[in-house]
C-alpha cells in the first residue's frame, strides 16, 4: 500500500492502462502538455505523445461525438471535460449516441469509453463550474455512472472503465482531488454497482455521494460521542446502484437519509427512497428523509455558495433529529 | 470508364432505387411501421463514393440512409426486413428506416438525429490514425446538417488532426421542407471548406462517373494521410420527405420534374450507351437480375419471422462477446 491523492492514483490508473492498451487515448482541453487543468494528465504527453493526449478546441460536442465514433470502430477514448457543466453541451451525443449505440447496433458494437471530469459545489465556482448532474445522467439507459469518493476507489474504478465495454461518466468531486488515502499495490479493480460501508453504525442509515459521503462520516463522528452510532454507505455508482447494501443497513437501523449536493426533485435521493420504500418498508422505523442541495443555481458569495448546500452541521442535526424521530 | 465499373455503378443505383421503390409500395400496403424515408434520385452519390471503399472502411449516415446502407454492402432483404420490423433485419428490429446498422461490412449506422453522423466519422477517422489502419470514414449528411452545429466543430476537428475523412453533403436543396437558399448564408456548401483549411469540390450529384472521380479522388487523399475532404454533391429528392407525407407548398411540380429529368440512372445509362462502354443487351441483364434480386429479397422478408418480444431488454448495456 502507498499513500496517493486522488488526483495522482487516477492518473496512475490512466498511465497503467495506457501503458497496457494502445487503443486508449485521452481528449481534452490543456490535456496535453499542460497535463490538465487538475493535473490529471502530468506527465503523459511526455510517455505516449500527442495522438494518444490530444488537445482540443473548446468543443464539446465535437469532440464526444467524435469520441463516440472512436469507440465505434475500436479505440478506447478518455474524455478529460474538467468541469461536467461543459459536457452539457453535447448532451445529445452522450444520451441519443453513446449510450444507445450498443443497443441501436444489437450488441455487434462495444462502447469502451469514458467521460470523466469534476462535479461539485465550492471554491466560489459559481454556476457554470458547479454542476453535479449524475442522476440525469443515471436516468438514461446505457450509461455507467461511477462516483468514487476515495483515491482507491478511483484508481480502482477507473481501471474497470478502461477494461469494459460500456460508456462510463466517472465524477470526480472536485474537494476530493487533493485528499490522500491507501491505494493497493498490485493490479486491482473495483467493481460498479457495490457500495462501500464508509463507516458501520447501527441506528440510522446516512447514503451520500461524492462529497456528501466524506461529510456524512464528519458528521457521524460528532454524533458518536453522544452514542449515536451512523451507519455510512458510499454507493461509489449510481448506475449500477447497489440498492442491496442500502437494504442491509437499513434492516439494521430503520432509519435512512440520503444526503446529496444534486437537486431533490426526481433525483438520486427520491430514487432510494423509492427502491426502499418498495423493498424495505417493514424495516423502517421512520419516514425516509433526504437532505439535498437547493432547488437553485449555484451563487457565488462564500455565504451564499454554503447556504445552498449540505454542510457537516446541518447533516449532523437533520440525522439527529431522524433518529430521535 | 471501364466497362466493370460502369456497370459496377449502375447495377448499385438501380439496386437502390428498386429497392426504395419496393419500400415505398411495401409501406402503402402496411408492412412498413414506421418512417420510411427514400434515397430515390440521390443514388449516384452514395453509389460513386462507396465504389472505392473496402469492408473495413466505415460510412456513418443520416435519417435518409437505405442508399447508404445499399451502395455499402447492406442487401436489400436485411434492409426490407429492418423497415419490416423483422428479426432478420439488419438492425434486427430495433431501427427501422432511421437505424440502419451492419457494422460488419462497415455500415456504422443510420440514425434520426442530424449531424452526429458528421462527428462519429471524424471519430473512425481517429482511431484509423491511431492504431495506424489504412482505412478511411466518411460521413453522408445533407445541406440540412451543414447549418447545424456537428458539421462546425466535427470538420474543424478531422481537419486540424488530419484524419482520413470524407464529408460527403448531399444537397436535396431542402432540410425537411425548408429551403437551403433561405437556411444558409452561403448555399453554396463546399466553399466552408475554405474556412477549415481543406479540399472542399462542388459535383453533380446526379452524374455517378462525376462522383466516381471526385470520391476517388478524395479517398486518395484519405489513405495518402493527407487529410479530410469536403464534396458538396448536388442532388435532389424526387419523392417526398418521406412516404406518405404530404409532398406540397415548399417546392413546384416543375421544379421536380426538372430534376427528374436528370434522373442519375438515366443519365448513366445515356452514357454508358453513348460512349460504347456498355450496350443494351448489358443494361436489360443488369435490369433482370437487380429485378429478380430485389422481388425475391422482399418475398424473403417479408416471410421473415419477428423478433422476440422478450429480446427488448437486451444488449442495453454489453453482455459479452
Amino acid at each position: 500500500m502507498k499513500e496517493l491523492t486522488y488526483t495522482v492514483a487516477a492518473r496512475e490508473a490512466l498511465d497503467e492502462e495506457m501503458a497496457r492498451d494502445p487503443r486508449i487515448f485521452v481528449m481534452g482541453e490543456g490535456i496535453g502538455k499542460r497535463g490538465g487543468n487538475f493535473n490529471t494528465t502530468l506527465g503523459l504527453y511526455e510517455k505516449y505523445g500527442p495522438l494518444r493526449l490530444c488537445d482540443t478546441p473548446i468543443a464539446e460536442r465535437g469532440f464526444i461525438g467524435l469520441a463516440v465514433g472512436a469507440a465505434m470502430s475500436g479505440s478506447i477514448p478518455v474524455i478529460d471535460f474538467m468541469m461536467v457543466d461543459f459536457i452539457l453541451d453535447a448532451m445529445g451525443e452522450i444520451i441519443n449516441q453513446m449510450a444507445k449505440m450498443q443497443y441501436m447496433s444489437s450488441g455487434r458494437l462495444r462502447m469502451p469509453m469514458v467521460l470523466r471530469g469534476c462535479i461539485g459545489i465550492g471554491g466560489a465556482a459559481a454556476t457554470h463550474h458547479s454542476g453535479s448532474y449524475y442522476s440525469i445522467f443515471s436516468n438514461i439507459p446505457g450509461l455507467r455512472v461511477i462516483v468514487p469518493t476515495t483515491p482507491a476507489d478511483v484508481k480502482g474504478m477507473f481501471r474497470t472503465a478502461l477494461r469494459g465495454n460500456d460508456p462510463v461518466i466517472m465524477l470526480e468531486h472536485k474537494n476530493l482531488l487533493s485528499n490522500k488515502g491507501l491505494v493497493p499495490d498490485e493490479d486491482y479493480t473495483t467493481p460498479f454497482g457495490q457500495a462501500r460501508i464508509a463507516r458501520a453504525g447501527k441506528h440510522v442509515t446516512a447514503v451520500g455521494v461524492a462529497l456528501t459521503v466524506q461529510k456524512c462520516v464528519q458528521a457521524a463522528e460528532v454524533l458518536a460521542k453522544q452514542g449515536i452510532e451512523v451507519e455510512v454507505i458510499d454507493p461509489r455508482s449510481t448506475s449500477p446502484l447497489d440498492i442491496a447494501t442500502i437494504l442491509q443497513s437499513v434492516k439494521k437501523t430503520g432509519r435512512l437519509m440520503i444526503v446529496d449536493d444534486a437537486f431533490e426533485p426526481c433525483g438520486f435521493g427520491a430514487e432510494v427512497s423509492a427502491q426502499v420504500g418498495a423493498h424495505g418498508f417493514d424495516d423502517l422505523d421512520a419516514p425516509i428523509r433526504r437532505l439535498s442541495g437547493a432547488f437553485a443555481p449555484t451563487p457565488y458569495s462564500p455565504p451564499l455558495e454554503q447556504e445552498i448546500v449540505p454542510s457537516v452541521e446541518t447533516i449532523t442535526k437533520a440525522l439527529y433529529d431522524l433518529v430521535k424521530e | 470508364m471501364e466497362k466493370d465499373t460502369g456497370l459496377l455503378l449502375y447495377r448499385n443505383m438501380l439496386l437502390i432505387r428498386m429497392s426504395e421503390e419496393r419500400l415505398a409500395q411495401s409501406r402503402q400496403a402496411g408492412l412498413v411501421h414506421g418512417a420510411c424515408h427514400t434515397y430515390v434520385g440521390e443514388e449516384a452519390v452514395a453509389t460513386g463514393v462507396c465504389a472505392h471503399l473496402n469492408q473495413d472502411d466505415m460510412v456513418f449516415s443520416t435519417h435518409r440512409g437505405h442508399g447508404h446502407a445499399l451502395a455499402k454492402g447492406v442487401s436489400p432483404f436485411e434492409v426490407m426486413a429492418e423497415l419490416y420490423g423483422r428479426e432478420t433485419g439488419c438492425s434486427h428490429g430495433r431501427g427501422g428506416s432511421m437505424h440502419l446498422f451492419k457494422p460488419e461490412v462497415g455500415l456504422m449506422g443510420t440514425s434520426g438525429i442530424v449531424g452526429p453522423c458528421i462527428l462519429q466519422a471524424a471519430g473512425a477517422g481517429y482511431t484509423f490514425k491511431l492504431l495506424g489502419k489504412p482505412n478511411v470514414a466518411v460521413a453522408f449528411f445533407g445541406d440540412g446538417a451543414s447549418n447545424n452545429g456537428a458539421f462546425h466543430e466535427g470538420v474543424n476537428l478531422a481537419a486540424i488532426y488530419k484524419l482520413p475523412v470524407l464529408f460527403v453533403c448531399e444537397n436535396n436543396l431542402y432540410a425537411t421542407e425548408v429551403p437551403s437558399s433561405y437556411s444558409s448564408g452561403n448555399p453554396d456548401i463546399y466553399q466552408r471548406a475554405i474556412g477549415y483549411g481543406i479540399p472542399g469540390v462542388k459535383v453533380d450529384g446526379n452524374d455517378a462517373w462525376e462522383m466516381f472521380l471526385a470520391a476517388g479522388e478524395a479517398v486518395r487523399r484519405a489513405r495518402a494521410g493527407e487529410g479530410p475532404t469536403l464534396i458538396e454533391a448536388k442532388t435532389y429528392r424526387t419523392r417526398a420527405h418521406s412516404e406518405g407525407m404530404r409532398d406540397v407548398g415548399y417546392r413546384t411540380q416543375e421544379e421536380v420534374e426538372s430534376w427528374k429529368a436528370r434522373d442519375p440512372i438515366k443519365m448513366l445509362r445515356d452514357r454508358l450507351l453513348r460512349d460504347h462502354t456498355a450496350d443494351e443487351d448489358d443494361i436489360d441483364n443488369v435490369h433482370n437480375e437487380v429485378t429478380a434480386r430485389v422481388t425475391d429479397d422482399h418475398q424473403r422478408a417479408a416471410d421473415s419471422p419477428w423478433p422476440k418480444g422478450s429480446d427488448a431488454l437486451s444488449h442495453v448495456y454489453f453482455e459479452g462477446a
